[in-house]
């Protein structure tokens, strides 16, 4: 029976200590997972351990006998994933106590991830914690650790602008289209060009359930196989006037040096379907969309510049509420640590 | 203790927690807060003061014997009342209950307004409406479709800042709350056909029982009724016909309304048989 504290730790490389090259050397597949486990299951002093694994981090969180095991915990690591140990040491960092509980936090909370406020990341924290649970690699800490740190980040994610706003071009055309149409189930999707950031706007716009889309490009071919890819119909733009019509949402991304929609040809567009909104969304450098069309009613025109401008805004935006997000979490740390405290001082055997 | 329960003072007291509910819904926008707090705070805010509202009508009603509708003071409170009426019923739907805020502030500027400009209150019709339930039911619904309107025209607000924000790619702040176009322009034009329906509804009563007497009713208040409900008709007909939408639609709205809300002036200072009403009313 010991009667000395057990120690709460976290050893892990992530973007901020690891080179790519390193993370994908560390990176966790099924395979390697399980080796890693079974080794971490015959380490002595191990009592509970979680594995996440993310292409931005690998963590090990656990509660170890005392602070004489993590030797142990690096060679099964470098043991398992081939990383030398100078390369490990250089890469990772470990964390004990208050300390890891501070960055559980702040992970899960999206704090500490490469895009700041991102959710998936949450996401990946639960999917790590269900599959430990699930094996009874998890024990009464970390239950509880992991559980409060579930209820932290839906706390910073509802009570701070962390999340608020997108982040990359095709999100925020996505949001923006929201804003003008609300649902975006019912929306006509057009894409003008087969390129691949026409497509990847599509595909944000079907994640959010649009889905009569058409693909026009210069040639019918072009246009029948991207349209394949995003699961379209395909035309040539010798039909674009009936097209943009028929439209809500318009994404140019074609070569053309010319405007490939003119004033004109929109200001006729929205006159057939005055009661509607377009919304052209130009992705092409030189632009598709002439500029003086933003001046017609109902037509909401954004380029490239317009995107990343908002994209960056609300990364700032994001950025400037980290110290807000912070704050809570600090408070929040402060507060469990006692009960982790005192879980960690029970007599094990 | 019986004075505490004045219509006056419970219409007051409505008011106040209109403000609050203003004031507090306009805190969590300027946090960025769209959890369920602040919107449940908002709405329990707005419940009670259009409950205290609704009580101070009650026992103004029960003083004057009717409807009470008999001074420019007792239609604005209604208008208010009306309007938050029809935010319960189709407020519930935006983020943030940000119609609330826009509807709180509303209903607590009229109410305010009202109770502090003393000399509305102090003329009030004798008797109005008579002994006729229907006459009564003509200038409720008269001044409800007002409410509608009201309400229309802090849609057609929130559809031009909408409309604003995405021209001008001005994307933060409020304008992260506010509904999509094609919602408020959906919700606007809703509200048009039923403040339409409302007052028409409301003039044919009228009009049945004018044509028995048709001294009953001046030529002033007469042609200003029949002129705001030919326009708000005309716009409804025009936004079915898509000839007006979008921005120029809410705008023609906003407009629209702050004239109706003018013609009350013309239509009230026509009634006949006015008393001075006491002070501590």
């Amino acid at each position: 029976m010991e009667t000395h504290p057990s120690v709460l730790f976290l050893l892990g490389a992530s973007h901020h200590t690891a080179p790519l090259a390193i993370r994908e050397k560390l990176a966790l597949d099924d395979a390697r997972a399980a080796a890693l486990a079974t080794r971490l299951q015959q380490t002595p002093g191990v009592r509970e351990f979680t594995l996440l694994s993310t292409c931005n981090r690998v963590e090990i969180y656990g509660v170890a006998r005392d602070a004489t095991t993590i030797p142990a915990l690096r060679q099964a690591v470098c043991e398992t994933t081939g990383c030398t140990t100078a390369e490990f040491d250089a890469a990772s960092f470990l964390r004990q106590n208050h300390e890891t509980v501070a960055h559980l936090f702040s992970v899960a909370s999206g704090l500490d991830s490469q895009i700041v406020g991102e959710t998936e990341i949450l996401g990946q924290v639960k999917a790590a914690y269900d599959s430990a649970l699930a094996r009874q690699w998890t024990g009464p800490v970390l239950n509880r650790v992991f559980q409060k740190t579930f209820q932290a980040a839906k706390h910073i994610r509802t009570h701070t602008a962390i999340g608020a706003g997108q982040i990359s071009i095709a999100t925020v055309a996505v949001d923006l289209a929201g804003r003008i149409f609300g649902e975006l189930a019912g929306t006509r999707v057009l894409v003008v060009g087969a390129g691949d950031i026409g497509l990847k706007t599509v595909q944000a716009f079907q994640s959010r359930g649009a889905s009569a889309i058409t693909v026009a490009s210069r040639t019918l071919a072009k246009a029948e196989e991207a349209a394949a890819l995003a699961g379209g119909w395909a035309m040539s733009l010798a039909d674009l006037p009936e097209a943009v019509a028929g439209a809500d949402i318009v994404a140019t991304s074609t070569a053309s040096p010319d405007f490939v929609l003119t004033r004109e040809l929109i200001a006729a567009s929205i006159k057939r379907r005055p009661a509607r909104p377009l919304f052209l969304i130009d992705l092409a450098l030189p632009r598709d969309v002439d500029p003086a069309a933003a001046g017609l009613a109902n037509v909401f025109l954004y380029n490239l510049d317009d995107l990343a401008k908002i994209a960056e805004e609300n990364l700032a935006q994001r950025e400037a509420e980290v110290a807000k997000c912070r704050a809570i979490l600090a408070e929040r740390t402060a507060a469990l640590w006692p009960q982790v405290a005192q879980s960690l001082s029970q007599p094990r055997a | 203790m019986s004075s505490l329960f004045t219509d006056r003072a419970l219409l007051w007291l409505g008011a106040l927690l209109y403000l609050a509910g203003f004031l507090t819904g306009l805190a969590a926008l300027t946090r960025r807060q769209s959890s369920a707090g602040p919107r449940t705070i908002l709405n329990t805010l707005l419940v009670a003061g259009w409950v205290f509202q609704m009580l101070g009508l009650y026992v103004r009603g029960l003083t004057v014997g009717g409807c009470p509708l008999g001074n420019k003071f007792e239609i604005v409170q209604f208008v208010a009342w009306s309007a938050m009426v029809l935010y319960f019923f189709v407020g519930t739907a935006f983020r943030l209950s940000v119609l609330g805020l826009f509807t709180a502030g509303y209903a607590a500027a009229l109410s305010l307004v009202s109770l502090l400009v003393g000399r509305w209150d102090l003329i009030h019709s004798e008797k109005i409406f008579g002994p006729n339930p229907w006459i009564e039911l003509h200038a409720a619904l008269a001044v409800f479709s007002y409410g509608v309107f009201g309400l229309l025209a802090l849609t057609s607000l929130m559809q031009l800042l909408q409309n604003w924000s995405l021209k001008h790619k001005r994307l933060n702040g409020l304008f992260w709350f506010l509904p999509s176009v094609v919602q408020l322009d959906q919700i606007n034009y809703r509200l048009l056909a039923l403040g339409v329906l409302l007052l028409t509804f409301s003039l044919g009563v009228g009009a049945a029982w004018w044509l028995r007497n048709t001294a009953s009713v001046d030529y002033p208040k007469l042609v200003v009724t029949l002129g705001v409900w030919l326009v708000y008709f005309v716009m409804l007909v025009l936004r079915w016909r898509t000839r007006l939408v979008s921005a120029r639609f809410a705008w023609v709205c906003l407009v629209m309304f702050f004239i109706a809300l003018l013609s009350l002036g013309p239509v009230n200072s026509s009634r006949p048989h006015e008393v001075i009403l006491t002070p501590e009313r």
